[in-house]
């Protein structure tokens, strides 16, 4: 699928792992400030491909890529990770605030970058919880320990975490898998209200989820060699009421995966 | 064709305070903040981890300086004669003697510590694991005893070598004691206290390690648990356990303080293993005489070198042990 | 009869366990009991405050051990501590696999080398170096800092070993999460790697300490043994490490085979003092690592 402003593209990537292929031959485009949910069965890459984006498969040893991704038309690899990282945010499936207080947590990645400004740091921070939607319940006391929050509230500290160092891509592992239903709610409703301002990526195995919550999705399928490919993209309501592939179709009506 | 963006683009409540010092994704700018303070990390990086990798390089550096020296110096002194030569004792010079004798007297050592040391050890071990969890959640006296057992042989290993020499000295050597003044018996009873909290550590390990249905598969066979401790769980735990003994002899071989004063220094041997009235000079004690009292700096080297490479062996019999021994349970 | 056999069978075992008990019990009470007629004599803060070490006369005062093991541990935690811990992070962060191959059995072998050949290396090669190094009058080369010098390198092992284990520990998440957030390694390793392994790391540092201040002959090789008050040579301070020293450990070892009736309580009782001394610096470990642990809840 191809649209007018593209903020993430990838051209035949292709990811590895040693002598595994984890991804084949994936081109893409994702639209700015849109939510793109990816969606596939357990052990498809969805979260490799995900972290090919902020470059987090770096870490992995023995990764290798093939193929291009660019970010507005630089080339990811090209450039420096840490520097691309800061355009890129990441929130993770499991929760995993600092063993910091609330406000250092949402103050790190500002500091990391340079900022020590105690009063423009204490502004971002403020802003960055009540975008996370997380400010008015913690606000009485942003020395707590941001262990000591609830788990929808950690995961809500982590996206102000994020948003902190104000990025233009969020990265979302299945950000409400480990949550309750009320955490979860809260947090689809956060990712709405974000999308206006942020090009967000969310791997979810939630069909539900990612019907209601996003405008576009990708689906992703394990090959015989267990090598994720792209099946189909395109809008979500279509994807999810008019599926071209079949594949596609078994997979949302569920006769597999 | 996709669209460039410039370090604009809005953001919700406020103009963006970190834009200033953000990645600007657009060609033709001079070094923005964000890149110099990047370019500031990175060159912090590089330096630090540089000086991280000088710390490896100097751990390893002092290893060979300190091996490496007391060997070559050492290779200068040491060939057969030297090994199968006595030690010529008292204040002789240094072109005179061996030590051979103090190899005989570092084996028997080893020997009756572990004789002593090992199956106590063992013992304990097997009780403290496989007895005393059935007492567990109920009261008693059993229970109480059995986490005083703990608590003493983890004190028992904090407490410093000088100290266990001392209660030797007092035990056995000294006047007011039991006479056995210093001799093989006295320095391996001392020692194998030394060494006891290291074997039961090790034994305990590797016995709860063992999975719980080797156990459970042998009881239900009808199996006492002694039989079960005796057939099954020992033979599993062997490498862990061979392993503790192993560091036990290691032990042995490298401490000093505890022989100094109780095995004495005199350089003849004890005339079998079980001269056990005898006192000795172990390997490790030769080397502090020969240069505290005889300077004999260039024989001393020659014993450390021996010393050295026996622990070296000794290490490597460890690993080699337990890494046989596991594959083999394995059944590769 | 098997039963029965059985039965024996268990008060074996649990006698061999009770072994340790009774071997920590005999330990403490043949110690105090050799001890306490010094105690009595003498008084026990006499012995702790005074500065001269005569027991032939009957000047019991071990001020000067007590110094003398106390500076050279701080000598060796000053010396070794850093390099431990740069070491330590170097293995556990840093370092590619094939490396830390090599480099962590190296450390490993270290803690292994006798403690008398440490000392025999010293003699042999850190004093006259010393010597020849600070050609201050009355430096000889034994003294607090080939101590230190020593100490600091068998200590080492101990340390890394440990600390490296902390920092292995701490979970993948909040490296993760660092480096998402656009952190470099080293940043990540300074804010979040190192403050949240930080009990570990000082349970190790203590460790360390304990080690140190029972190491005996190593010390005694090296360290001068003077029965003197370790001062300075001249008006530097610094030159207060070059001067020879007595541990508590080597006051023991030193004297131990010719001392007799008072004199040989008196070295009991300075056995005594050492215990104390090492009960403490581990109690201390305990509530530093208790409190770093309930800080993080």
């Amino acid at each position: 699928m191809e649209f007018e402003d593209v903020k993430l593209e990838t051209k035949g990537y292709s990811l590895y792992y040693g002598d595994f292929q984890a991804l084949r031959d994936i081109s893409i485009q994702i639209p700015r400030n849109r939510i793109t949910a990816i969606i596939g069965p357990s052990g498809c890459g969805k979260s490799s491909f995900l972290r090919t984006f902020n470059r987090m498969n770096d870490l992995i040893s023995g990764s290798r890529v093939a193929g291009d991704v660019y970010i507005d038309d630089k080339n990811v690899f090209a450039m420096d990770a840490v520097e691309l990282r800061q355009s890129v945010g990441m929130v993770f499936q499991r929760p995993n605030p600092f063993p910091k207080s609330i406000f250092d947590n949402a103050a790190y990645g500002p500091r990391s970058l340079g900022m020590r400004d105690r009063s423009k740091l204490a502004e971002i921070v403020e802003r960055s919880l009540r975008d996370a939607a997380l400010w008015d319940e913690v606000k009485d006391d942003l020395n707590k320990s941001g262990l000591a929050l609830s788990g929808g509230q950690q995961q809500r500290l982590c996206i102000a975490r994020a948003l902190a160092v104000e990025p233009d891509v969020i990265l979302m592992d299945e950000p409400a898998s480990a949550l309750d239903p009320v955490a979860t709610l809260k947090i689809e409703e956060l990712i709405q209200t974000l999308k206006q301002n942020y090009t967000i990526i969310i791997v979810t195995h939630n069909m539900q989820q990612a019907a209601r919550a996003s405008d576009y999705t990708a689906f992703l399928m394990m090959a015989e060699d267990r090598a994720g490919y792209l099946v189909e993209h395109g809008p979500t309501d279509q994807i999810f009421t008019n599926p071209q592939d079949e594949l596609t179709e078994r997979y949302i009506t569920g006769r597999f995966g | 064709m996709s669209n460039r963006t410039t370090a604009s683009t809005a953001k919700p409540e406020g103009a963006p305070l970190l834009r200033q010092l953000h990645l600007a994704v657009s060609t033709g700018e001079t070094a923005s903040p964000t890149q110099v303070n990047l370019a500031r990390r990175q060159l912090s990086q590089k330096l630090f981890f540089g000086l991280l990798w000088l710390a490896g390089l100097l751990a390893v550096g002092i290893l060979l300086a300190v091996v490496g020296y007391v060997v070559l110096q050492g290779a200068k002194v040491v060939n057969l004669e030297f090994l199968t030569t006595p030690p010529a004792g008292g204040l002789a010079t240094s072109d005179v003697g061996g030590m051979s004798t103090t190899v005989v007297s570092t084996v028997y050592l080893v020997f009756w510590t572990i004789v002593i040391a090992g199956p106590l050890g063992i013992l304990a071990a097997v009780y403290l694991v496989e007895y005393a969890e059935e007492m567990e959640g109920t009261t008693g006296a059993i229970p109480v005893l059995v986490s005083v057992v703990r608590f003493a042989v983890e004190i028992l290993a904090g407490v410093p070598s000088i100290i266990f020499g001392l209660f030797g000295y007092a035990l056995f050597v000294s006047a007011k004691s039991l006479g056995w003044s210093f001799s093989l018996r006295s320095a391996a009873v001392t020692g194998a206290c030394l060494v006891l909290p290291v074997i039961i550590r090790a034994s305990e390990e590797a016995i709860k390690a063992v999975p719980r249905s080797y156990r459970a598969a042998s009881l239900a066979l009808g199996a006492t648990k002694w039989q079960t401790a005796w057939k099954v769980v020992l033979p599993a735990a062997a490498p862990g356990i061979i392993t503790g003994i192993v560091l036990s002899v290691g032990r042995v071989v490298s401490e000093t303080a505890v022989f100094f004063v109780t095995f004495g220094g005199t350089v003849r041997a004890p005339d079998t293993v079980f001269d056990l009235s005898s006192p000795g000079r172990s390997m490790a004690l030769h080397v502090y005489y020969l240069a505290m009292e005889t300077r004999a700096f260039d024989k001393a080297m020659g014993t450390g070198a021996v010393l050295i490479l026996t622990i070296i062996l000794i290490n490597l019999i460890i690993n080699v042990v337990s890494r046989r021994l596991t594959s083999k349970l394995e059944g590769r | 009869m098997r039963k029965i056999i059985d039965r024996a069978i268990r008060y074996v075992l649990l006698a061999s366990a009770l072994v340790s008990i009774f071997v920590v019990f005999l330990i403490l009470l043949f110690t105090l009991r050799e001890a306490l007629p010094a105690f009595r004599e003498y008084g026990v803060l006499p012995m702790l405050t005074g500065t001269v070490w005569r027991p032939q006369q009957d000047q019991l005062g071990i001020l000067s051990m007590i110094a003398g093991s106390v500076l050279v541990t701080i000598g060796a935690v000053a010396l070794g501590v850093p390099l431990a811990l740069a070491g330590a992070i170097f293995l556990a962060e840093v370092a590619p696999h094939v490396v830390r191959e090599v480099v962590r059995p190296a450390v490993e072998l270290l803690a292994g080398i006798p403690s008398v050949v440490y000392g025999l290396f010293g003699m042999v090669v850190l004093v006259p170096g010393m010597r020849r190094l600070f050609r201050v009058p009355g430096n000889t080369g034994f003294g607090l800092l080939s101590a230190s010098m020593v100490l600091g390198v068998m200590v080492l092992p101990t340390i890394t070993n440990i600390a490296e284990d902390a920092i292995r520990a701490v979970p993948r998440g909040y490296k993760q999460g660092s480096l998402a957030l656009g952190a470099t390694h080293w940043q990540t390793i300074v804010r979040v790697t190192l403050p949240a392994a930080r009990s570990g790391i000082i349970a190790a540092v203590i460790l360390g300490v304990g080690r140190a201040l029972g190491e005996t002959m190593a010390m005694i090789m090296v360290i001068g043994n003077s029965i003197r008050m370790p001062q300075p040579l001249n008006s530097n301070p610094l030159t207060l490490f070059l001067s020879q020293a007595r541990t508590l450990t080597g006051n023991i070892a030193v004297e131990i085979k010719y001392a007799t009736g008072i004199h040989e309580d008196a070295l009991f009782a300075t056995g005594v003092v050492l215990f104390v001394l090492i009960m403490i610096v581990n109690a201390t470990a305990r509530i530093l690592i208790q409190q770093g642990t309930r800080g993080e809840k």
